[in-house]
């Protein structure tokens, strides 16, 4: 495994190309991008303000960057430097932007739910959506791009659209059995769209490309309800998580539930490994020492280390008591990914954020629990294999694969927090931000 | 006697104290007295006159004797006068009374002294009882305080558990009208919502306008120049033709969607289908050897279900093909039935397995184990000796087949000759023995004829002689009905052991109903009947009454003979029936 040198980086704005070959990141009103591999910078842009956010074009070739402050969005080729494109939207404002998946229009969203305004970079054309509705996920593509989902909101009602991507035409509108839309999210395969209401109501309904309503889903009445949505790569699965500490898994023929995942505080099941990251203090060898000391093994010497032990079970995890006069309480399970091959499930509780569940699909049971010592950031899969890329804000990367779990130290003198990560589409490298860092992560190929 | 003085005693030490001072008193009146005989009588106890308060003094001293002399009378003492009408008095007397009557003083003493015991003991007694009874008083007391103090606190805890319960209804109820008071506030609450949010929308509607009317200069998109699109089209316009396009090509997307869902489920199903067709054939093959018990065959018409079976196993590579539905039931039901019959199948082996667990097996296995061995022992000896025998026989066979052929022949006709001979005469000498044998066997019948009248006649004799002998017997016995009861009682009970005899059982058929009214008398005819049913209460439970009975028996059951006779005693007195009943209920 090696690591590049630190590169400087403002709000955590770094992204491989999708067809993998460049890397963008930009700092303050600086765009960078470097060839993925080599990190050598192939174009430099200047941006009129400090860059708030940037996203790639389906086929690598444009780069978008929003700053939401100024209302601007400006676009760069990667082709042709000099090509340069600018879109105001003046005083509407802007609080998000985005490609459409043919990479040759871009969304915006102006500020109070006004509108989207599409722009086409083709010809000067520019289309409205009209009532977009303010929640979390109201707007989702299909994987293949043909399609598109807006969640809208019109006379006290919510309502969804689905327009062909091509020509920006109204598909299909129809109105949804929900008090508050949260959001909506396709399968990816395209067909079936799943909205959930807001966290006052537990409801998941399942609908058809053509608008009809295949299956609604409802665990309990008053608590809580969803948290988080995720798809399986393969459609085959619908997994929910919400706020009672649990994950549902519904299935694509009949949509009820399979299985049901709790995620309690003591793992007591004899059948599930729990790693526990421990630190260790590095042993020092007297002999070769040397004065002064090289920064190298300075550093190395005040950073602590940690490893993995494998915890006799039952183990007792870290459990936050949630405040229970806030809103949007630290409870529940948040976050959710499948694996690439369906088979595993990674979740974490918030209540418990010092552990990453990964759950075996093929067995429908708890396989493996990941205890950090620091509050669990983000965990994406290798887009490849199952592989999870684990961080917590601290200078270490964690790796699990069904073989077993690493910690990696981040080689380097002063603080890393790497507090997301991202991998690369071959899955043979990663991107490791932090707020003011990156630095790319190179895996060696196991099986080649 | 002894009652009798405790009772007049105490009364004449009582009277004598009570009465003597007062009959001095009234007869003191002075009267002419034998001074004689006082003067001889008593000489020197001056002093105790003066004691005794002068009951009698020189005057009255006649008197006084009179007065002794009849007071004495009356208890019964014999006069103290020598004559009825003198008035000489007998010394002798007096003394003898005089002496009796101190010993019934002291009598009396003695007995006052024990009825003061007596007294002393029954007031301790009576002492011992009050303060037992003071102390259950207390106790009850205490009791029924103690009863009021828990019916007290039943009380309160019903009257908490009735507040309690008011409490639960108070809180169910206010539960009730939160819950009301909750929806009415989210009705509420959603009305406002909207409320606001239709100003909310308005404001956004207002806002849109002035944003959009304003002509915002800065609302543009400032491009070098536009770009092909990634797929090198031209935008098309937006027609009917465009908006038929997308619903078509919407359509495909989900048929195609639907089309990779049915080959998936496809190739599942054909998947499961070849799963189910190893099961069955691994059941199918896994059954047989149960399906050859008959038995099973009638049970639950498992014949029908095998040929079924054949039947499926015949076209099956065409059912296969089939859809499911057309097949589906006869595919269940096969199915079903193979699995019931594993299952039944498995059941068994579980429950053989279990009662080796519990241990007959194992024994059962041990047993058969040696038998087993026995067994092949035995048949190992056997084979041994088979093997002999072939050998021999293939010795004999060898040197026959040795022998010359034409000396074989030859010898062979001589041996059948001699043979014949010899089975001529074993023929003649079986004719004569079975002739022999029939004059006998007539001869025989002829004394079985004979001997069976002779023992008619002896019968006849035998019987009269009985008879005789009992009539005798009864003539004198009759005079004592009790005793005869008594006899009857211990002779059922005596026979009544016997019972399971079957001599018994034999002379008591000879002769019974007729004679029963006639025999019996009427004053000991009900008796029989009170003395079944102690019989049949002793003939079920045991031997003991008998054993009581045994010392008032003049017949002992031990031995048979005298047993017997007094059955056919007993029978001749007409109990007859009672007795078979009897034995009717101890044959069971």
């Amino acid at each position: 495994m090696n690591f590049s040198e630190l590169f400087k980086l403002s709000g955590l704005l770094g992204r491989f190309s999708p067809d993998g070959k460049c890397l963008a990141s930009s700092i303050q009103h600086r765009l960078v991008v470097r060839d993925a591999s080599s990190l050598q910078i192939l174009q430099l842009y200047t941006c009129l303000d400090q860059i708030q956010y940037i996203e790639w074009s389906s086929d690598s070739l444009f780069i978008l960057c929003a700053m939401y402050k100024r209302g601007i969005v400006q676009v760069w080729s990667l082709e042709q430097p000099d090509w340069h494109c600018k879109i105001d939207e003046g005083s509407a404002g802007l609080v998000a932007s985005c490609w459409s998946p043919d990479g040759r229009h871009i969304l915006n969203t102006t500020e109070f739910h006004l509108r989207i305004t599409v722009w086409s970079l083709c010809t000067k054309s520019v289309s409205y959506i009209k009532y977009p509705k303010a929640c979390q996920q109201g707007m989702a593509f299909t994987k293949d791009g043909r399609y598109m989902a807006v969640a809208e909101r019109r006379d006290c009602k919510d309502f969804i659209s689905i327009f062909v991507c091509n020509n920006w035409q109204l598909l299909r509108h129809f109105d949804t059995e929900t008090q508050d839309l949260f959001g909506i999210e396709w399968a990816p395969n395209g067909c079936v769209l799943a909205a959930w209401d807001t966290c006052l109501e537990y409801k998941v309904l399942l609908y058809s490309l053509d608008g009809r309503l295949l299956s609604s889903y409802r665990a309990y009445e008053w608590p809580l309800g969803v948290k988080s949505i995720a798809w399986s790569p393969s459609s085959q699965f619908l997994a929910i998580g919400s706020f009672d500490e649990k994950v549902r898994i519904l299935n694509h023929v009949t949509w009820k539930k399979i299985t049901e995942f709790d995620h309690p505080a003591t793992i007591s099941s004899k059948k599930t490994i729990v790693y526990k990251e421990v630190e260790k203090s590095p042993t020092v060898d007297t002999e070769r020492l040397t004065f002064p000391p090289t920064r190298a093994l300075a550093s190395s010497l005040f950073s602590t280390q940690s490893k993995y032990d494998i915890s006799q079970v039952p183990v007792s995890l870290q459990y936050i008591k949630p405040v229970a006069d806030r809103a949007n309480p630290k409870v529940g399970v948040g976050m959710l990914a499948f694996s690439a091959d369906n088979c595993f499930l990674a979740t974490k509780n918030d209540n418990i954020p010092n552990a990453v569940w990964i759950w075996d699909i093929r067995k429908l049971k708890l396989s493996v629990v990941l205890e950090q010592l620091c509050t669990i950031q983000g965990f994406q899969w290798d887009p490849c294999q199952p592989r999870l890329a684990v961080c917590t804000g601290s200078s270490r990367v964690y790796l699990w694969t069904p073989g077993g779990c690493v910690v990696v130290q981040v080689p380097g003198e002063g603080d890393f927090q790497i507090t997301s990560i991202s991998w690369h589409c071959s899955g043979d490298s990663m991107l490791l931000l932090s707020k003011e860092n990156f630095c790319v992560c190179y895996l060696e190929r196991e099986e080649v | 006697m002894g009652d009798w003085k405790s009772i007049t005693v105490p009364l004449l030490s009582s009277d004598s104290k009570n009465i003597f001072p007062y009959t001095s008193e009234r007869k003191r009146s002075p009267t002419s007295m034998n001074s004689q005989v006082l003067r001889l009588s008593l000489p020197s106890p001056k002093n105790m006159y003066s004691f005794f308060g002068a009951f009698c003094t020189e005057e009255n001293l006649e008197q006084s004797i009179s007065y002794i002399d009849r007071e004495l009378t009356t208890m019964g003492f014999p006069s103290i006068y020598a004559e009825p009408k003198g008035k000489e008095l007998n010394l002798v007397c007096i003394i003898n009374c005089m002496n009796e009557l101190l010993v019934l003083q002291h009598k009396n003493l003695r007995a006052q002294e024990e009825v003061e015991m007596q007294h002393m003991k029954l007031g301790s007694d009576m002492d011992h009882l009050q303060n037992c009874y003071a102390k259950l008083k207390e106790q009850l007391e205490l009791s029924k305080r103690e009863i009021v103090g828990l019916q007290e606190r039943d009380r309160q805890l019903q009257s908490k558990n009735r507040n309690l319960h008011q409490l639960l209804k108070n809180e169910k109820d206010e539960v009730q009208k939160l819950q009301n008071i909750i929806s009415s506030r989210a009705t509420q609450y959603n009305h406002d919502m909207k409320r606001k949010e239709r100003e909310y929308n308005k404001l956004k509607e207002r806002l849109h306008q002035l944003v959009m009317n304003k002509k915002d200069k800065k609302l543009a998109m400032e491009v070098l120049n536009y770009v092909g699109r990634a797929d090198g089209k031209r935008g098309a316009w937006r027609t009917d033709k465009t908006e038929a396009r997308n619903e078509e090509e919407m359509y495909k997307v989900l048929l195609s969607d639907y089309e990779q869902r049915q080959k998936q489920l496809l190739l599942e199903n054909a998947e499961l289908k070849k799963i189910l067709q190893q099961m069955k054939k691994d059941i199918i093959s896994l059954l047989p050897p149960q399906k050859q018990k008959p038995k099973e065959r009638s049970e639950d018409g498992l014949v029908l279900s095998d040929q079924e079976e054949d039947i499926g196993e015949l076209n099956k590579e065409n059912m296969w093909e089939l859809s499911c539905e057309t097949v589906r039931e006869q595919l269940t039901n096969s199915i079903r039935k193979q699995w019931r019959m594993l299952k039944n199948h498995v059941e068994k082996l579980d429950n053989q397995v279990s009662r080796g667990h519990s241990g007959a097996w194992n024994e059962k296995d041990v047993i058969s184990r040696e038998d087993h061995e026995l067994e092949t022992e035995k048949l190992e000896l056997e084979i041994q000796q088979c093997k002999e025998m072939i050998k021999t026989q293939q010795q004999l066979l060898q040197q026959q087949l040795t022998c010359d052929d034409d000396t074989t022949l030859l010898l062979q006709d001589c041996y059948l000759l001699e043979e014949r001979e010899r089975l001529q005469e074993e023929w003649r000498l079986f004719r004569e023995q079975k002739k022999n044998f029939e004059k006998e066997r007539k001869s025989f019948t002829e004394a079985a004829i004979r001997l069976g009248l002779e023992r008619k006649a002896f019968e006849e004799d035998r019987g009269a002689w009985l008879k005789h002998q009992f009539l005798s017997m009864t003539a004198d016995c009759k005079p004592e009905n009790t005793t005869t009861s008594a006899f009857l009682k211990s002779n059922l009970t005596g026979v009544c052991l016997l019972g399971s005899d079957p001599d018994v059982r034999l002379v008591k058929s000879a002769s019974r109903q007729r004679r029963f009214p006639s025999v019996l008398s009427p004053a000991v005819s009900p008796e029989p009947f009170q003395i079944s049913q102690h019989i049949a209460q002793n003939s079920v439970a045991s031997e003991k009454p008998t054993a009581d009975n045994m010392p008032n028996l003049w017949v002992e059951s031990d031995d048979k003979e005298e047993t017997e006779e007094c059955t056919k005693s007993w029978e001749d007195s007409g109990v007859g029936p009672l007795f078979r009943n009897l034995h009717m209920k101890q044959l069971p």
